[in-house]
């Protein structure tokens, strides 16, 4: 086996057993209403930070003007409740002009 | 409403696969370059194939391989990789309720959480479409992200650089759109977000990747403060 499969393993290995600390929490032990509602609010705060570094960093640095300018468009589109295709494809469609035009 | 036919085939079913289809294009095509990226860095076929079965997990797999081909070695590959998905922790347990009561469901389903299928749960009004959110997107994303992972191995670097059609903007706007309903009719969780978010992106240049995201975790002590005030 060599020193690549070793690191898929490890990797393979390690984000199935954070993925089961919810499913297995769950089967074993009563989990108290509060604790599940933080879950679900610890949820939505990951997705936002997640959107929020997505949106603007890339390898720890600035990403560029294009895609933020892209997600914010985004983001305008949902605050007037456009359909989710709109949102998305607007996103990209921008960013992608904006490349386009040589914006970076 | 409540009928047993629910079960089987739900009228708004079409509405998660015409959502989830979105998704699912954006991701195979981003699968497409992952397979394409490794293959052309000089890693064999079954590389990206097997990581992307195995580990499912986009940003993980490009950092890891990108260590890899940056001559990193193994042991910062994994690191990097693992750290990267922790959040998925966080994410199993807000899921694991959707899932269903089975065994299989649980550790089949647990392999299927992603950023995506977990944002597309949450974002459904009640449990039973939560549960066929969360199933319908991420079967989906599954077999499409794998599919698009060989074909960019075997295709090679045909497709190019995929900036180029905006797709990194997509991602962030999916999640834009998922979780602004929560977001805005919860001012509690709405604060928890906003802190968070901010904190992560302070701390951004300054940590290793997958840690930003871990660290706006930090947002929900005001959601535990409110809440007590609430009760007391």
């Amino acid at each position: 086996m060599n020193a690549t499969v070793v690191v898929i393993l490890v990797l393979a290995l390690g984000t199935y057993a954070f993925r089961l600390v919810g499913p297995v929490l769950r089967g074993r032990v009563e989990i108290p209403a509060r604790v599940e509602e933080l879950a679900s609010a610890g949820a939505v705060v990951l997705l936002v930070a997640l959107l929020a570094t997505g949106a603007l960093a890339e390898g720890g640095g600035f990403a560029g003007w294009a895609r933020p300018a892209g997600v914010l468009v985004g983001v305008a589109l949902a605050w007037r409740r456009a359909p989710f295709v709109v949102v998305v494809v607007g996103a990209a469609g921008t960013t992608a002009l904006l490349r386009l035009a040589g914006l970076g | 409403m409540c009928s047993l036919q629910r079960t089987i085939t739900s009228p708004g079913d079409a509405s998660l696969v015409r959502d989830s289809s979105l998704v699912w294009l954006a991701s195979g095509i981003v699968g497409v370059s992952f397979g394409a990226v490794s293959v052309a860095g000089g890693l064999p076929v079954w590389v990206p194939v097997l990581m992307s079965l195995v580990v499912y997990a986009g940003s993980a797999q490009f950092s890891a391989v990108g260590v890899l081909i940056a001559g990193g070695g193994p042991a910062a590959a994994a690191t990097t990789g693992l750290l990267l998905n922790t959040r998925t922790a966080a994410f199993s347990l807000a899921v694991a309720e959707i899932l269903g009561p089975g065994r299989t469901a649980r550790f089949l389903g647990a392999h299927l959480v992603t950023d995506e299928t977990v944002a597309f749960a949450l974002a459904q009004p009640d449990p039973v479409r939560r549960r066929r959110a969360f199933w319908i997107s991420g079967l989906g994303l599954f077999a499409v992200w794998n599919i698009g992972v060989l074909a960019g191995a075997m295709a090679g670097r045909a497709l190019g650089d995929t900036a180029r059609y905006g797709l990194d903007a997509a991602f962030p706007a999916v999640l834009v759109a998922l979780v602004l309903p929560a977001v805005r009719a919860d001012a509690v969780v709405r604060r928890c977000a906003v802190a968070g978010g901010a904190l992560a992106l302070a701390v951004t240049p300054a940590v290793p990747p997958g840690v930003p995201v871990l660290v706006a975790l930090a947002g929900l002590f005001l959601y535990r403060r409110r809440s007590l005030e609430a009760g007391s």
